[in-house]
């Protein structure tokens, strides 16, 4: 993985030099993607902050943003342009620096597979499923905000933010209600908490941000 | 009806009901079987989709009837609308009762506000007519103006590949094959409608000089 950007020491690492001075602890999150459904996960993994405070970013590094492995061998989807790869999300720097942002390795107490974004991806629980990047190889330290792969393709449907928010509906469909995924198919649905629950502890990081206009 | 026709459509009303079949079985695991992670979105997306095929099937018939000259295919187009309808009857119900769960002011809104919701209950709504007509008695009551109703089914069928395009997230590569399809089934209609214009014309002169009722139902 590459650190590049904002910050006094950029480099490369390999995934031992990532993981070795950290302690890997469970975390159970709840999981809401923007298609309306959820899950509960737990995730093995450790705080970002701890990862990103190792390279020094600048006080001018107000953004964070992450790259996806791009490999058209191992991953057959990236030969159609169905978005612009590499596939790249951003957070603030707050965001980023949150507690509740994991650098994520493992879940169910296994290692990450392919398809959930090992080696190392990113979950910010508050936020959409598709923020959190997957199969990180570069984190960049910025002082613009990002572009992120859904909103190039989509901007009126996927914001910067995209904080989980039952009263902002996606254009084309409510999220209102989210089907929580596990249940059977009688399970009901589950109304939508703001910021997916994490409210108490995240809302302060919006305070005077209008979520509506910066979904 | 002939041995060789009631045998077809057995086959053809079971090869319909098979789509059902598998996602009861599927439902209640029977067999190995499942509905995979997301069940509510599979058995949506599964009566969506088979009632989409039928219905593009039902347009089918005529323009392979008129390649081939087997007349006796328009008896089973009836049973594939129906069967289409009976699909998107549950595909609908299936949004009602496990997505939205029977919250009618929900629903209301949904039909306001989200756009490919908007075409895809109108698409079905214009089924409706269409599946109360369909029986011999109403055919034959009906007469022309049952081919007029009937070609409603144009409507529904570009209503509901606007439907599925609008609700895929981005990858409209499905969506878009419908409807090269559905292109292709109009243009061989507006063709052959085009090369019998004359004819048409020269025979309903012809006819009328002739009096009384000659009344002639062409299929739509």
């Amino acid at each position: 993985m590459e650190v590049t950007g904002q910050c006094g020491k950029p480099g490369t690492l390999t995934l031992e030099d990532i993981l070795k001075p950290h302690a890997l602890e469970e975390r159970v999150y709840r999981h809401r993607c923007v298609e309306a459904w959820s899950m509960v996960i737990p995730w093995v993994g450790f705080p970002l902050a701890d990862l990103l405070k190792r390279f020094e970013p600048a006080s001018g590094a107000k953004y964070v943003q992450f790259f996806t492995l791009a490999d058209k061998q191992q991953m057959p989807g990236v030969r159609y342009p169905v978005l612009q790869w590499p596939y790249r999300e951003g957070l603030t720097i707050a965001e980023a620096m949150h507690p509740l942002t994991l650098a994520t390795v493992g879940l169910y107490g296994k290692v990450l597979p392919n398809q959930n974004g090992a080696p190392l991806r990113i979950v910010i629980p508050w936020k959409y499923g598709f923020k959190g990047a997957k199969s990180v190889v570069r984190i960049h330290f910025t002082d613009r905000q990002p572009q992120t792969s859904w909103n190039m393709s989509a901007p009126s449907e996927y914001g910067f933010y995209s904080n989980v928010n039952p009263e902002r509906p996606h254009p084309r469909w409510s999220q209102a209600k989210e089907r929580r995924l596990g249940g059977g198919l009688l399970s009901g649905t589950i109304a939508t908490k703001i910021f997916n629950g994490y409210g108490d502890q995240v809302a302060q990081l919006y305070q005077g941000l209008d979520l509506i206009q910066n979904y | 009806m002939t041995r060789s026709l009631l045998v077809i459509k057995t086959l053809v009303f079971c090869a319909c009901l098979a789509p059902f079949v598998l996602l009861v079985l599927r439902a209640f695991e029977i067999g190995g079987l499942d509905l995979g992670a997301d069940p509510k979105a599979e058995v949506l997306k599964t009566c969506g989709m088979t009632g989409l095929n039928l219905l593009m099937l039902t347009l089918c018939v005529t323009p392979i009837r008129r390649a081939t000259g087997i007349n006796r295919l328009v008896t089973l187009r009836r049973m594939l609308g129906l069967f289409s309808f009976f699909y998107l009857c549950v595909h609908f119900l299936t949004y009602i009762g496990l997505y939205i769960e029977f919250d009618w002011s929900m629903l209301l809104e949904d039909i306001g506000k989200r756009p490919y919701i908007t075409v895809g209950f109108t698409a079905l709504m214009l089924m409706v007519p269409l599946a109360v007509t369909s029986t011999n008695g109403f055919q034959r009551r009906l007469g022309r103006r049952w081919v007029k109703l009937h070609r409603l089914v144009y409507v529904i069928a570009t209503l509901a590949v606007v439907h599925y395009w609008w609700q895929v997230k981005l990858d409209v590569s499905d969506p878009l094959l419908y409807a090269v399809l559905l292109a292709r089934l109009f243009s061989a209609r507006i063709a052959h409608w085009r090369a019998t214009a004359r004819k048409r014309g020269a025979s309903v002169d012809a006819k009328a000089a002739m009096a009384p009722t000659y009344q002639r139902v062409e299929p739509p």
